[in-house]
């Protein structure tokens, strides 16, 4: 007797879950959702998500979008958006534009930033050794073994040089920060080029693995006589030494913000098939060589029409009002030609059931 | 009447029923390991195609030119996982010869105590603690200490970085430590007082009864509590990540970076893109799962061998 009344109790509250279910479903379904409801979901790489998540924060207070990034790497932005896990792909190495053909996929870029090479040197004070792309692409091949050696010496007149061995640090995960600094190293070292390579994860010549970009600048602090390369983020915060780099025109830059936007700004972008653009190397007279920008996927068909056009608001509205967030996290915005290039790509490419998207 | 009919229910139905859900328990376990080999197995068919039996020897790992071999990962795994058993072992004895022979009740309730926080504390502690304590410790005196003594030997030369083999032999050696020695601790407990009285009783030293008798006694088990400490240093992840350096290269100085199966896994599995660069990664997680396995069949056989030849004993 007991169990039969269990049995029914159960079965009418399973009954009841599953018609609230079943109602609350189809009523989302008769009318498009309110701009609360909707959540634009986004993955990919780790240099630009304390900005992506502040802009979001800021953005959603205003309007009311919620937006989700997940920080899973390059690689793992690529791979969730080909397999549209995602309403948006984030990654520091851009596609080309066969590739971004195959998917369906266009590509914009959000934010720049800078890879500088960080120092722990005794006696050397931050911003007074001077390299250039030879001694630096030596350096890391392994080629120059140590601080005194004369190449470095003839480059840094009066710098109190000390005898230590060269430590290398580079990273021990694969990540979009190595792909863009050792991009830069392939242009300017024949060498390197034929040794190494680019990638997001390399065959290093020499030197200890640290993970993540906080893991190179623990290494870098740690060890007497090494060098390593960090995101600009990483270098201000943990206030490192970090090294002068002499960019295509000849000048010794000290990488700050207006370095790395004087390399966007020198940048071709409008030739840029899919503005697949690399900015390493630019030839602007005040450009920081290691400079690279991030990169949002997202797919030309849209099929959500609500989604799309909230997504691009946002985007939008970051180019156009989030600068000054950016600046404090240290991220540089894009430059107004490029937000221009930008939003004609979104009128000419972006649509959704036959019809374009933007404006 | 209803009474009788429910309790003959109960012991006709309810036995079989107890033995089938435990034997499904039992069979899950079988089931979930098969399931991680066969996965395995799978995603790292292409990998096994491209390079075969040379993957275990072949010290490359370029991403860039798609040549891969593990050599340098089973090198690093291995030396670690020697140098942490050798301090950890002989240490872990002679704590728990301590706790159980020689210390009063008080020390020996405070240190036991103190041991199983040990154990309890997460191996990204151990990782951090590692990398800003111990590391530079490490470099400032231990490593120039080695380097002036025993320079000589090509295993302890080159540059004192502090991060290195050396660095994650020692970490890793703390982390078992509290492990097997609790284990050791515990099977020394079982060893039965009648026997350790008889051998006070016919004028044995504590040395001597410790020695001949209680390690005699409780040898297999504390064979086991190693390899269980053993098996446990050779997966470690996330402490070794920290402090090994983690760089692709087998270098005969225990000084310098290298990298074991676990880092390399947990360092590159996210951002592996290209799919030969995924599949030898889970080559690697399925050498590393071949190695458990061997060591675990290894000990097996050694523990029925030494149970033979002592007789009694645990």
């Amino acid at each position: 007797m007991k169990r039969k009344h269990l049995l029914s109790v159960l079965s009418a509250i399973l009954l009841g879950l599953g018609a609230l279910a079943v109602g609350s479903q189809s009523k989302a379904q008769l009318s498009t959702p309110p701009i609360e409801e909707i959540v634009i979901n986004g993955a990919g790489a780790t240099f630009p998500y304390p900005v992506y998540s502040q802009w979001a924060y800021k953005y959603n207070r205003l309007k009311g979008l919620k937006l989700n990034y997940q920080s899973i790497g390059s690689g793992g932005g690529i791979a969730q958006i080909q397999k549209r896990t995602v309403d948006f792909g984030a990654s520091d190495a851009p596609l080309k534009r066969a590739e971004l053909d195959q998917s369906g996929l266009v590509q914009f870029p959000m934010v720049l930033g800078g890879v500088v090479p960080v120092l722990n040197l005794q006696n050397v004070k931050s911003g007074e050794l001077k390299l250039t792309p030879q001694i630096l692409s030596d350096i890391f091949l392994g080629n120059i073994k140590n601080w005194d050696d004369p190449k470095i010496r003839k480059m840094n007149e009066g710098v109190k040089l000390p005898k230590t061995d060269i430590t290398v640090v580079h990273r021990a995960d694969g990540s979009g920060t190595t792909w863009i600094f050792t991009n830069y190293l392939d242009k300017v070292s024949s060498e390197w080029h034929q040794k190494v390579g680019a990638e997001k994860a390399v065959s290093w010549p020499v030197g200890v693995g640290g993970k993540g970009n906080e893991g190179v600048a623990a290494y870098v602090k740690q060890i007497d006589g090494s060098i390593g390369y960090v995101e600009f983020a990483y270098a201000l915060q943990n206030q490192m030494n970090v090294a002068k780099l002499q960019n295509k025109a000849g000048k010794f830059m000290l990488p700050t913000i207006d370095s790395f936007q004087a390399a966007a700004a020198s940048a071709d972008w409008g030739n840029a098939p899919g503005f697949y653009m690399v900015l390493t190397d630019q030839p602007g007279e005040t450009a920081w060589p290691i400079t690279g920008a991030s990169f949002i996927l997202i797919y030309k068909d849209q099929p959500n029409r609500k989604l799309i056009k909230e997504m691009l608001e946002f985007f939008d509205w970051c180019y156009r009002h989030g600068a000054d967030i950016a600046k404090q996290l240290q991220y540089v915005p894009m430059p107004q030609n490029v937000v221009d290039l930008v939003n004609s790509m979104w009128k000419n490419e972006i649509t959704s059931g036959g019809r374009p998207v933007w404006p | 009447m209803k009474t009788h009919s429910k309790s003959k229910f109960i012991a006709q139905k309810a036995d079989p029923i107890f033995k089938l859900i435990t034997a499904l328990c039992a069979t899950a376990i079988l089931l979930i390991t098969a399931g991680i080999l066969v996965e395995l197995i799978r995603g790292s068919g292409m990998a096994l195609g491209k390079f075969g039996f040379a993957f275990l020897i072949s010290g490359a790992w370029n991403p860039v030119t798609q040549n891969f071999g593990a050599a340098s990962s089973i090198f690093g795994t291995l030396v670690s996982t020697i140098i942490a058993m050798s301090l950890a072992v002989p240490l872990s004895l002679a704590i728990a010869l301590f706790l159980v022979e020689l210390a009063n009740p008080l020390v020996r309730r405070i240190i036991g105590n103190a041991l199983e926080l040990l154990a309890a504390i997460p191996s990204i502690i151990y990782g951090m603690w590692g990398l800003f304590v111990f590391a530079p410790f490490m470099s400032k005196y231990i490593q120039p200490m080695l380097a002036k003594t025993l320079g000589f030997l090509p295993l302890f030369q080159g540059p004192p970085m502090g991060v290195g083999i050396l660095t994650a032999g020692f970490i890793l050696a703390l982390m078992v430590l509290p492990f097997i020695s609790a284990v050791m601790r515990d099977v020394f407990q079982m060893v039965p007082s009648v026997v350790k009285e008889a051998a006070y009783g016919m004028g044995g030293t504590t040395w001597e009864v410790s020695k001949n008798v209680t390690v005699r006694y409780g040898i297999s088990g504390l064979i086991g509590a190693s390899f269980l400490g053993l098996g446990r240093a050779i997966g470690e992840t996330m402490a070794i990540t920290f402090v090994i350096g983690n760089d692709h290269r087998i270098r005969s100085s225990l000084f310098a970076a290298g990298n074991s199966i676990a880092s390399t896994l947990a360092n590159e599995f996210t951002e592996a893109s290209d799919p030969l660069y995924l599949s030898s990664l889970v080559l690697l997680g399925l050498v590393l799962f071949a190695i458990t396995l061997t060591i675990q069949i290894g000990t097996h056989l050694w523990l029925k061998r030494l149970k033979r030849r002592a007789g009694g004993g645990l």
